[in-house]
């Protein structure tokens, strides 16, 4: 109240029509918030890398044991390494997509939608915001794929990055879809809980997906995550040294009925899905706002 | 550019069988600083998310900076700057890169954006300040970065719902004074919702609404001057000799208020030198004489019935979080 008073030099700024540009310019500095956000916060990021650590190593070696007597030449380790990409891209990135909660509850969501600027690009913007950290994140796990007999293939590396970028994606979207009605910070962990879990324990992240029970089988192959998943399975595989059994036994793919589904359609459906929950969450933020 | 920033006409919005906002007529100048009173449930808010393209009428039409608030609704964002109630800014993010994100997400020219919001920074006094997180700000000080925040884009007309609601005195009229200071310098409409009295004395003209319409429309002056009488009161060494002279030499009925003589009469400093020598005349010792205008709070009463004290009370801080929600909608 006691600064200096300066001279008000007045300069308007010119403010540009609705365009292309314009959104592409709001999603980014959408995304760059995260990034922001994701720096600042790196406890967060070592905290959610505990959980995708226990599943690989102890669970991994704790099971292990159970079976290390039944004569594959596939170690549940490695067995379980891209599952576990998996798991840590699902949690990084459906907390991601629900943090928008938190926006509403701090009024910064108001901010945003309020500007002269469609509500798909905010929420592309932070969709892939919420990708990108979680593809960082795999980045970490990745290193650790020499301790559980995963080669250190770039090729291999770069395939694992885009398909973990697009699971995030969905994922992402998902989440901004389900906090869209979200009112209130308690409700979004239950969120989790009753939506994310389900999601993770139904994708054969965890156990292959050959000679399940019809109703796994149909769960799983109902659940989006499924088709993120086994395209990081088959990636892995395919720079494995394993007979032709333990493949069929450890990476079957997906079958509709006879029909294997090739890792395109995987990634097809992927895409699609990620659409199709995009779209939702602009139609019931729009409707909500 | 001779339009009305801000021009209402047949205005309407109901939800489901409630009718908040019953038809009202309104033009706002450019230049002008326009306070719009009412209390709570009036409808304010609503014509306010209306004009700021938040909600949409049920009938009528509203147009601002000469664009239809409907049709147009990009291009009115674009021309129009923010200031709601509710806090809306990020905390962990500094004061500039809270006004960074805005401008990118307004598509402010690059070139000019951080002259700009160093401009905006040093108007609101909070440039020293630009690089610590909005967290570590104070109440007034998140006010303030969000008036500058709204300026950024040079917005032709600035829209402020209850922006001082929840402050301490002297933070509400530091607020009004950059306000002010921004008034002399820019050309820019500021359209203001607002509980205090004394704040509505700052702005050009006011308008009262009251059960979805507006019931008094004018500047402060003039809306004082309908009411009518100012109030003289007079301290005397014999009341009762006073009241008896009042009526016995001008026909005016005296009363006593809070143990002084009070009377109302529609020219009060005109009045005075008579009452002097009448009671003087009288033999009544006179020790102070105070004459008072009507006041906006007499005002406000006059056409709703309750007080603007009353109704900042029933908007107090403890329906905020609820006001929040509802908003959140």
């Amino acid at each position: 109240m006691t600064e200096l008073r300066e001279p008000l030099r007045v300069e308007a700024v010119r403010v540009p029509e609705s365009g292309l540009a314009t959104e592409a310019r709001a999603a980014a500095v959408v995304w760059q918030r995260e990034m922001i956000r994701f720096v600042k916060d790196r406890a967060r990021i070592l905290s959610s890398l505990a959980q995708p650590l226990l599943f690989l190593f102890v669970l991994g070696s704790g099971l292990g044991s159970l079976l290390g007597s039944s004569g594959s030449g596939v170690a549940l380790p490695t067995f379980l390494f891209p599952g576990v990409l998996a798991i840590s891209v699902l949690f990084t990135a459906a907390f991601s997509g629900i943090s928008i909660v938190w926006d509403r509850e701090f009024g910064f969501l108001r901010e945003m939608l309020v500007a002269p600027v469609s509500t798909t690009s905010i929420l592309v913007g932070k969709a892939v915001g919420g990708s990108t950290v979680a593809t960082l994140q795999c980045l970490l796990l990745l290193a650790l794929a020499g301790l559980v007999g995963v080669p250190y293939d770039p090729l291999m590396f770069l395939e694992l990055l885009v398909l973990i970028f697009l699971m995030a994606f969905m994922i992402c979207c998902l989440g901004l879809m389900l906090a869209a009605r979200l009112k209130q910070v308690q409700t979004a962990m239950p969120m989790v809980q009753l939506i994310i879990t389900p999601l993770m324990f139904l994708s054969g992240a965890l156990f292959p997906l050959g000679n399940l029970p019809t109703w796994l089988t149909v769960l799983t192959h109902v659940n989006p995550m499924t088709y993120a998943v086994e395209p990081l399975r088959h990636v892995v595989f395919s720079r494995l040294d394993v007979s032709a059994a333990d493949l069929a036994r450890y990476d079957p793919g997906i079958r509709w009925g006879s029909f294997l589904v090739p890792t395109w359609l995987e990634i097809l459906l992927t895409i699609g899905f990620s659409a199709l929950l995009l779209a939702l969450a602009v139609t019931r933020f729009r409707r909500t706002e | 550019m001779d339009e009305p920033a801000v021009s209402v006409r047949g205005l309407v919005k109901r939800y489901g069988d409630v009718e908040a906002v019953r038809g009202i007529d309104l033009e706002v100048a450019r230049g002008e600083t326009f306070g719009f009173l009412g209390p709570n449930g009036a409808g304010k808010s609503t014509t306010i998310n209306i004009l700021c393209t938040l909600v949409e009428p049920t009938a009528g039409e509203a147009a601002v900076a000469g664009l239809d608030v409907v049709r147009d609704r990009a291009a009115v964002r674009r021309r129009i700057g923010l200031v709601f109630q509710e806090p809306t800014l990020d905390g962990p993010m500094s004061g500039e890169q809270n006004l960074r994100f805005h401008g990118e997400l307004y598509g402010v020219d690059r070139r000019t954006a951080a002259a700009r919001r160093e401009e905006v920074l040093r108007t609101v006094g909070l440039f020293e300040r630009r690089k610590d997180p909005v967290s570590t700000y104070s109440g007034g000080m998140r006010r303030r970065l969000e008036i500058a925040r709204g300026l950024l884009h040079s917005p032709q007309v600035l829209f402020l719902d209850e922006p001082t609601i929840g402050l301490d005195p002297q933070t509400r009229a530091s607020i009004w004074n950059y306000l002010a200071r921004l008034h002399e310098t820019q050309p820019i409409t500021v359209f203001v919702t607002t509980h205090y009295m004394d704040e509505a004395e700052n702005c050009d003209r006011i308008a009262i609404m009251n059960e979805g319409r507006i019931v008094a429309l004018d500047t402060p002056e003039a809306l004082k001057a309908q009411v009518g009488a100012d109030r003289v009161v007079v301290a005397t060494g014999d009341d009762d000799a006073a009241i008896a002279a009042v009526r016995r030499e001008f026909g005016l009925e005296a009363g006593m208020h809070e143990g002084a003589v009070t009377i109302s009469v529609p020219d009060g400093a005109g009045f005075v030198p008579r009452l002097f020598a009448a009671l003087t005349a009288a033999g009544v010792d006179v020790r102070s004489v105070s004459v008072t205008r009507p006041s906006l709070d007499d005002v406000f009463l006059a056409h709703t019935g309750t007080t603007l004290r009353d109704a900042e009370r029933s908007a107090g801080p403890s329906l905020h979080p609820m006001a929040m929600r509802m908003r959140g909608r």
